[in-house]
């Protein structure tokens, strides 16, 4: 049994020995993403685009002129220009002009009745393309959190590696002293069964001997007994049988 | 003393109207210079009014209206033949 206590020692000093170096270290020495110039992340788009006034003309041009000739300069010039395109006859006045005319009226009205609605249903879709990609980001970060926590869980349950370790080792140990017994058993029977049979021959032996002697002498009496005695010995039954007879008449 | 700009660097609007002549002599007119000086006012023209979040009705209409001036001006040698009076 002393063989047992030293093999359930010897995982307690397996136990002793450091834990394994930690995998999550990143072997690496050369350092990343120390540039400025990293493309992400991208910067946001501008909420609204350049100014323009009428539809046309940049709201620069207006800053540009307004030192020198303050809010009406740009006005003026645009009247003094077209008044020198009509009179030099640049821009010619023809049946271009009355079809140019109508077609302009109609799309000013148009936009001026419909631009709000349009814009915002074009809103509205960039909201949704936006939505998409948002969600998709979320969801992103949201499995990549609870793969985080995973993980974690993971390592907590290796911590309770020991406790495994220790049942398993009690487990084999028992099936090992298990093992010892039967065939300690085992042995014990088979012991017994041959001691059992070398008792058992010896019996028989002295047996088999006292019964060959008893026969023997039983022979040799019988053998030895001659008719003269076994007329005197029937004889002195026949008195004695008489005797008792005549005791036992008495007794009744 | 700030530090001199060589003329080479100088924006457009930054040069003198003396130095215009020498500026110009100096920009790249091979065809892969031309092609980057399309490229990056297309570049400008766009990052400024089209690639917005609220884009208005301003960046497409002055694309327009910069192409009907273009077309009267092409057209202008059979335009010619409708002026009312002939000399002016």
């Amino acid at each position: 049994m002393l063989s047992r206590l030293v093999l359930r020692a010897a995982p307690a000093a397996l136990r002793a020995l450091p834990p394994p170096v930690a995998v999550g270290v990143l072997h690496t020495t050369r350092p990343l993403h120390t540039t400025q110039q990293s493309l992400a992340p991208v910067p946001p788009l501008p909420e609204k685009g350049g100014e323009v006034r009428h539809g046309l003309i940049p709201e620069e041009f207006f800053q540009f002129l307004y030192p020198k000739t303050g809010v009406t300069g740009p006005y003026m010039l645009g009247t003094g220009l077209l008044l020198y395109l009509l009179s030099k006859e640049i821009y010619v006045i023809n049946h271009e002009t009355a079809a140019a005319a109508c077609i302009l009226t109609v799309i000013v009205y148009g936009i001026k009745k419909f631009g709000a609605d349009v814009a915002a249903f074009a809103d509205k879709l960039n909201e949704e393309k936006v939505a998409t990609a948002l969600a998709i980001k979320n969801e992103a970060i949201q499995m990549l959190q609870t793969a985080i926590e995973e993980e974690k869980k993971e390592q907590w349950r290796v911590e309770g590696r020991s406790y495994l370790f220790d049942a398993k080792r009690n487990n084999i140990a028992m099936l090992l002293e298990a093992n010892y017994r039967e065939r300690l058993l085992m042995v014990y029977n088979e012991v017994k069964k041959r001691l059992d049979y070398q008792v058992a021959m010896q019996t028989l032996k002295r047996q088999k001997e006292q019964d060959h002697m008893i026969q023997w002498v039983e022979k040799n009496v019988v053998q030895s007994i001659t008719p003269q005695q076994q007329k005197e010995s029937i004889a002195k039954c026949i008195l004695d049988l008489k005797a008792l007879s005549k005791s036992a008449h008495a007794a009744v | 003393l700030p530090a001199a700009v060589l003329l080479k660097d100088t924006k457009l609007m930054d040069v003198k109207l003396g130095q215009l002549g020498s500026w110009l002599a100096m920009r790249d007119f091979t065809p892969g210079g031309i092609m980057g000086a399309v490229r990056r006012g297309y570049d400008r023209y766009y990052n400024k009014y089209i690639n917005v979040r609220k884009g208005g009705l301003g960046g497409l209409s002055m694309v327009l209206a910069g192409y009907v001036v273009l077309s009267y001006m092409w057209s202008y040698s059979h335009v010619k033949h409708d002026r009312r009076r002939k000399y002016h």
